[in-house]
């Protein structure tokens, strides 16, 4: 087996838990790179169907890129989507710094949607390499009835035995891809030939390495304008892959504020 | 925007891809790295991740500006220790996982915290381990925590350790600091089998011999920490043994009905019979499926999988897929090493579900027979498991699991443990009994006649259960005097033992057979049979045998059941050498035998015996040990008490 083998093996076998373990799940669908291949690896695991919805938590600040790609492949791919909205900035917490609050609607808009649907499990497609908080999440997440994330008292997950007990109104996040990186996420992508927006590939010297929201997220210089050119870049970067985001930057402590609170 | 412009590839050719090949070619190793708290973890990470180029941009000046706004001196941790609390307190409270490279291969490093509270976030790094780390403060030495970490490390199978002593710099760099601290550490692991690969002087903080050999430290000549890590190797492939397939689900998403699980070791291919247990339904493989096409004709260990069927058996989560003539257990009671890391004590009494592999069973706790602390190995005498405790553990299930013990299979041979509905523990199985299922005989009507005199009567004259004691150890160990000695005990307190020797039988029943590794299986076969059968009348089977393979001892207590118990009569080579009461020993060194136990061939010992003897010692001693051990187990009652039965 290769590394690619391995790493899709150990998601899709995530996928298959979640699915037969809890009552009524989604996936998060924020198409970005990640997603898209979580998405592909849910199909294999499923075997061409993903059995339960896509759902979009639309800030309305998206690429128009974003919204195409959206419209396009939730068709194509025969997805079951839900969009759901996220609040307006006021009803977010003021102490965060701007960048934060905004990301903080999203908290909000998934808190609000789970709850509106019902589900006890959220697939979404966070990966280890990409921040320090992340590094510590289990592949199975539970969370409070509020969303929050109790990272001081985890649930020991070890073997591949998954932690799904739940008190009434909470929910567990999964996290197939917990394992894979960045370079895993792109190398995959075109050995499977998983489609991709085309505002990560470079265009006057720039492009994005991360997408969220348009106001708080920016290109990073770059001029890889092809798969194999991202992934030659990526083999010797040492920039970090979130340093167009702003929310990281704004204090010590604010992601994992956002985090700790239910932010993906 | 048209659709077009998201075929998503502006790229050359998959197969030239030159790039995407590099990120499949490198092998990939998880390390996780424990110790005591403050012993230098993170600090280690931190410098390995420094010193091989693996930091971002930016995250050296992050750090420095941290520590400064807390008015400390640099502090490497805080690029593990992300969370607020961790840098405040200065300890790591959950496991972290970060990517690091050498020139030979791709690493995670999974950093587990060391204080006590956190065990339960160690064990979840250090599961998903291939090899680890041990670190050890040159000043402090071993500490609680470093051995618990280091017992833990034994339990969840890591075989590969290399042990670092940090904070040479504390102690001057002095060799016997360290070679106190490389003895105490050996003769610890030592202690139950393992053995570190390396051991190695360091000071993290300052980079002494982490990937640079410095000056400070001229009398070692050892590896340095990278080396050490390059010089681990990756997890062997588990194809080659027998097939263990757990199903996780059963999808009928259109006219097919296709079996999905991941293959845990061993592979499939289409064709193949397989048989799931517990059910022991059999079918063959119609076909594997896969999207996007194609679909391969044989899987192996590590892929998930997904398997159409001939036949529509009931098959459902849980059930493992084997082939039919290397099947899992089906058990109903299992006796398990585990570590228990809830507040609350596991007692005798305490239902719980047993999960294993994707298959999971209500039971009871039956008993608790061992409690040990792990942070100084000493055995408690006590009915419950405390937390952060290892001890063996029975539980009787409700219904029946697929099981292995864990000698056998490290997938199927591993539980957790949940109580109200949390995981609370963990552990290996030691014994897996089989249910006993009735099979169609294979030739001939045979049918099994009941006894005309039934247990209860027997155990009402004999004042005992039925048993067989199989006495396992090597050739002149004293198996056969302890034998005869509890034989004759055992028939003055008017019970009924039998004692069958190895060599006897081998003059009559078991003439025909010589000492092949086959020949010998199949003696062992036969006398287990024997000894079965006289334990269900109602007897005491006092079985000597060297039995040397866990193999076959295994079949003789899948045979013998619950009336089984294994004795490893314990003698150190040279003493039996030294006996040699048949001159065997000493025809063997000569070479006039050609494969002798002990000699030319290997002695299994047993991993888990009921009950360990040393005949080194007096015989009387030996004798009431064993006495003793019987009453404990319920095989014998004191005389004057009515039949429990």
């Amino acid at each position: 087996m290769t590394r690619l083998d391995a790493l899709e093996a150990q998601s899709i076998f995530i996928f298959r838990e979640a699915f037969a373990q809890l009552r009524k799940i989604a996936m998060l669908w924020s198409l970005g790179k990640d997603s898209n291949v979580m998405i592909h690896l849910a199909r294999k695991a499923f075997f061409g169907r993903l059995p339960f919805p896509a759902m979009h938590v639309d800030t309305h600040r998206k690429f128009p890129e974003m919204y195409a790609f959206r419209d396009h492949y939730a068709k194509e791919w025969d997805l079951d989507l839900i969009v759901e909205d996220c609040p307006p900035i006021e009803s977010t917490d003021p102490t965060l710094p701007p960048a934060a609050r905004s990301a903080a609607r999203k908290t909000e808009g998934l808190r609000l949607a789970l709850a509106k649907h019902g589900f006890d499990g959220v697939i979404a497609g966070i990966r280890r390499d990409e921040e320090p908080t992340r590094a510590k999440e289990r592949f199975f997440s539970p969370r409070g009835t509020d969303g929050a994330w109790n990272v001081r008292e985890q649930p020991p997950e070890f073997w591949d035995q998954y932690n799904t007990a739940l008190t009434p109104g909470a929910h567990v996040r999964i996290h197939p891809i917990l394992h894979w990186t960045e370079m895993d996420i792109w190398a995959y992508t075109q050995r499977e030939n998983i489609p991709v927006i085309p505002l990560y590939f470079s265009k006057n010297g720039k492009r994005y390495r991360s997408l969220g929201d348009q106001d708080i997220t920016n290109p990073v210089e770059s001029d890889a304008s092809t798969l194999d050119e991202i992934l030659a870049e990526l083999a010797i970067t040492k920039t970090s892959e979130r340093s167009g985001r702003a929310m990281d930057h704004e204090s010590e402590d604010a992601f994992e504020r956002l985090r700790t609170a239910g932010y993906l | 925007m048209s659709a077009s412009s998201f075929a998503s590839t502006p790229a050359a050719p998959l197969a030239t891809s030159t790039a995407a090949a590099a990120v499949k070619e490198r092998e990939l190793l998880r390390i996780v790295i424990v110790g005591h708290v403050d012993h230098g973890k993170s600090t280690l990470v931190g410098r390995l991740l420094h010193e091989t180029g693996s930091l971002p941009d930016g995250k050296l000046e992050m750090l420095k500006e941290v520590s400064a706004r807390r008015g400390m001196p640099f502090e490497w941790s805080f690029l593990l220790d992300a969370l607020q609390t961790e840098r405040d307190q200065g300890i790591t409270v959950d496991t972290s996982q970060i990517r690091f490279k050498t020139t030979k291969r791709d690493y995670v490093l999974i950093d587990a915290p060391g204080h006590v509270e956190f065990l339960r976030n160690m064990v979840t790094g250090a599961a998903q381990a291939d090899a680890a780390v041990l670190l050890v403060d040159a000043g402090e030495g071993v500490r609680e925590q470093t051995r618990r970490h280091a017992f833990l490390l034994h339990l969840l199978g890591l075989r590969q350790v290399a042990v670092v002593v940090n904070k040479m710099d504390r102690v001057g760099f002095d060799q016997e600091a360290f070679a106190a601290i490389e003895e105490d550490v050996s003769a610890y692991l030592g202690g139950f089998g393992l053995r570190p690969t390396f051991v190695i002087p360091v000071s993290a903080r300052d980079g002494d011999f982490i990937s640079e050999r410095t000056a400070r430290l001229p009398w070692y000549s050892g590896p340095t920490v990278v080396e050490a890590l390059d010089a681990f190797t990756a997890p062997p492939s588990l194809s080659d043994q027998p097939l263990r397939f757990p199903i996780q689900a059963v999808y009928k998403f259109d006219e097919r009905r296709i079996l999905a699980g991941r293959i845990e070791s061993g592979r499939l291919s289409v064709g193949d019979e397989l048989a799931f247990e517990p059910s022991g339904a059999t079918a063959r493989v119609k076909s594997i499926e896969a999207w996007p096409g194609p679909a391969p004709t044989t899987v192996e260990a590590g892929q998930s999988a997904g398997i159409t069927l001939d036949k529509d058996i009931f098959v459902t989560r849980g059930d493992i897929a084997a082939h039919g003539d290397q099947r899992p257990r089906a058990a109903k009671s299992l006796k398990v090493r585990l570590f228990w890391l809830d507040d609350a004590p596991l007692k005798a009494g305490d239902p719980v579900v047993v999960r294993l592999s994707t298959a999971a069973a209500p039971g009871v706790v039956s008993a608790v027979t061992s409690a040990v602390d792990p942070a100084n190995l000493v055995t408690e005498g006590q009915a419950s498991l405390g937390r952060n405790y290892v001890g063996e553990v029975e539980i009787t299930l409700r219904q029946a699991l697929p099981a292995d013990p864990y000698h056998l299979n490290a997938f199927t041979g591993r539980v957790v443990v949940e109580r109200e509905r949390r995981i609370c523990g963990g552990g290996i199985i030691l014994h897996a009994a089989r249910e006993a299922r009735l099979e169609a005989p294979k030739r001939g009507p045979v049918v099994a006649v009941d006894s005309a005199v039934t247990a209860a009567e027997r155990i009402t004259r004999f004042h005992h259960q039925g048993a067989v004691l199989w006495l396992t150890g090597l050739p002149a160990s004293g198996k056969s005097t302890v034998a005869r000695a509890l034989e004759r005990r055992l028939f003055d307190l008017g019970g009924s033992p039998v004692y069958l020797d190895g060599d006897t039988l081998r003059t009559g029943l078991n003439a025909d057979l010589g000492f092949s590794p086959q020949e010998r299986s199949e003696n062992i076969r036969r006398v287990a049979h024997m000894a079965g059968f006289l334990a269900r009348n109602g007897h005491i089977a006092i079985v000597a045998l060297v039995s040397p393979t866990r193999a076959d001892r295994e079949q003789a207590r899948e045979v013998g059941a619950r009336f089984f118990h294994e004795v490893f009569i314990r003698a150190p080579l040279e003493v039996c050498e030294g006996r040699d009461p048949k001159g065997h020993y000493a025809k063997a060194r000569k070479g006039e035998i050609a494969s002798f136990t002990g000699i030319s061939a290997p002695y299994e010992e047993p991993e888990a015996p009921e009950l360990v003897l040393d005949t080194t010692g007096d015989i009387g001693a030996t004798l009431a040990a064993l006495e003793a051990y019987l009453e404990e187990a319920g095989v014998l009652f004191p005389p004057d008490t009515d039949s429990p039965i």
